[in-house]
């Protein structure tokens, strides 16, 4: 599996996908370090409150979170998609396939090395852009590395569905399903919300099982409390709380442990049947 | 009628397997035995089960039905898989590796001692001719040279069986002279080669055994001679009684030229039975040359029905010495 993993890195590294990452992360920081330097700035000269700025800012970073997680999704998918599925539709994997290794070997070393590329760019470049935020604004948030932490969570959850799905599956299908799956997921939460404040039962059951089904947008919702700022939330709570919790950007409580935990089985189950119906297919 | 090795103690052993991709039978009751040593080409048409058959042998794909073993093991066991090399037909490497790196990555793969790794790639490039291209990507590499360096993945660390899917697909003359000595080199060190072509003169050339495979099941199975006897023998007799040759009459009609008998049809199984006719009958025997049609003639009649060879006094003399 270690052989695999290595092999991956060493693959993403050469294929320059490490490099432009890279370099996304760092035009990404600038902008958003220069869009919210000038926000501010405008903000200062109008002579708005300080209190709201930062409330401004943490919102505008919130934005900026949620825009970055679709662009992890559709990263995990094309790094994901054709990690294994690539190989066997060119060939590549039949000669690898034919060693004394064990299928299941080869899938996980593949999930760990793009996890490792996926989870390492998550981090950088949410962390920086937090200090980005907090070195022009001078506002940072409660909870960053609980923030990053989960973001990485949900990029981990995306990157598990599409290499499984992408080791049955054509890989385009897999990246497609993948990135449909986290848009239906987001959608799924929103739902959630919108029918527990309006009191509609059954649309938040069916909404809060896929949920559960697709754990990406449970895991967002840890993000944006990581992000949040104690006072957007003791507003929020004081006033009409479940029309707070129907917004998509805002999370009154972290995700419960039995989710987060829910969400690691989520992962293992994933690829355990992935592994065994890949250890089953023909090639 | 199909012939069925016998071997005992097989490298490779396969007893009714039936290999179904839908309601396409790809393999359908396939019996193949292989000897420890052997250098066995697998012919065959398109889709006639081949590069299934060698899938199964690498558990690549399993079975429908029947059993079958590979070095002792059953078909595709994982320890086993390490004394295996294999080329397959669709041979892709990572094209942003170096050959040196693929080698090496597939010395990793076989789980091959550290201390041996080293010696066993430049081996291995040495072998295919690649030392000079070692170090270059693979993305750089023609067909062919994509080719070598699967046949030197194959043979890393001296594999005991070498399963070679089309080796010589993308090669040149030179290149599939120097596959055809790999080939012979591998066999002479004492390891067990399936070479899976459908170029009938490679196998010709190379191999100890042929097996002819259609539409998944063997049609054909012995060496060159047996595969392509058409029977009748050809003998060059002098001495020999103008009225000796219409005793040999009993063995079929018999045909003279000069001093060369023919007689046709005979089953091979006689055909001492005639040399000592002759000897008996005071004839001295100078050569005898049982009946033989080409590779190219018995695998069309075989497979698509068409008629056997030409009568053999028709074959040039070279044709019988095909082991050159």
């Amino acid at each position: 599996m270690v052989v695999i993993a290595r092999l991956t890195v060493r693959e993403l590294v050469r294929r320059r996908v490490v490099w432009v990452l890279a370099a996304l992360s760092i035009v990404s920081v600038t902008l958003v370090g220069w869009g919210l330097e000038r926000l501010v700035a405008l903000a200062r000269e109008d002579g708005v409150d300080e209190l709201q700025i930062r409330i401004g800012v943490s919102q505008v970073l919130i934005l900026i979170a949620f825009m970055f997680s679709f662009v992890l999704a559709m990263t995990a998918a094309f790094i994901g998609a054709p990690a294994v599925g690539g190989d066997l539709e060119s060939g590549i994997a039949l000669a690898i396939l034919a060693r004394p290794i064990r299928r299941a070997e080869v899938l996980l070393g593949r999930w760990l090395g793009c996890s490792v590329v996926v989870v390492a760019y998550t981090v950088l470049s949410g962390l920086l852009a937090i200090a980005a935020a907090l070195l022009v604004s001078g506002y940072g948030p409660p909870e960053p590395f609980l923030a990053v932490a989960f973001l990485s969570g949900q990029a981990l959850v995306l990157l598990s569905l599409t290499l499984a799905l992408g080791s049955v599956l054509p890989s385009i299908a897999a990246g497609a399903i993948a990135v449909v799956g986290f848009g239906l997921g987001w959608m799924a939460g929103v739902m959630a919300g919108i029918s527990t404040a309006l009191g509609i039962e059954l649309l938040g059951r069916v909404a809060e099982v896929s949920r559960w089904l697709l754990p990406s947008d449970g895991l967002w919702r840890g993000v944006i409390y990581g992000l949040e700022p104690p006072l957007v939330l003791l507003l929020a709570a004081g006033e009409a709380p479940d029309l707070a919790n129907a917004n998509p950007f805002y999370a009154a409580a972290p995700p419960p442990p039995a989710f987060v935990i829910w969400s690691v089985v989520w992962v293992g189950v994933v690829l355990g049947v992935a592994a065994w119906w890949f250890e089953r297919r023909d090639l | 009628m199909p012939v069925t090795a016998s071997v005992t103690n097989p490298a490779i052993e396969l007893d009714g397997i039936v290999k179904m991709y839908g309601r396409t039978a790809a393999l359908d009751g396939l019996n193949l035995r292989v000897g420890h040593g052997e250098l066995v080409g697998l012919l065959g048409p398109n889709g006639a089960g081949k590069t299934t058959a060698i899938k199964l042998l690498l558990g690549l794909a399993q079975p429908t039905a029947g059993s079958g073993t590979a070095l002792g093991a059953p078909l595709g066991d994982r320890a086993t898989r390490g004394r295996i090399g294999y080329l397959p037909e669709l041979f892709r490497f990572q094209p942003w590796l170096r050959a040196r790196e693929v080698l090496r990555l597939h010395t990793e793969l076989a789980r091959m001692p550290s201390a041996r790794r080293d010696s066993a790639i430049d081996d291995a490039l040495a072998h295919v001719g690649l030392v000079d291209r070692a170090d270059d990507p693979v993305s750089g590499f023609s067909k062919g040279m994509q080719q070598r360096l699967g046949l030197g993945v194959a043979l890393l660390g001296d594999p005991d069986l070498i399963l070679l899917d089309e080796p010589t697909s993308a090669l040149d003359p030179i290149g599939r002279t120097d596959v055809r000595a790999i080939v012979r080199a591998a066999r002479d060190r004492g390891a067990t080669v399936i070479l899976n072509s459908h170029l009938l003169t490679e196998v010709e050339q190379v191999c100890d055994r042929i097996v002819i495979l259609h539409q998944g099941r063997m049609v054909a199975s012995g060496s060159m001679d047996d595969v392509v006897a058409v029977g009748g023998v050809r003998l060059r007799v002098t001495e020999l009684d103008d009225g000796a040759s219409e005793a040999l009459a009993r063995f079929g009609p018999v045909a003279v030229d000069g001093e060369w008998l023919t007689i046709r049809p005979l089953d091979r199984s006689r055909i001492p039975d005639v040399v000592d006719a002759i000897v008996g009958a005071g004839g001295r025997v100078h050569a005898v040359e049982p009946g033989r049609g080409s590779l190219e003639a018995r695998f069309l009649e075989l497979v698509v029905g068409l008629p056997s060879a030409p009568p053999p006094q028709e074959q040039p003399p070279v044709a019988h010495e095909p082991w050159s």
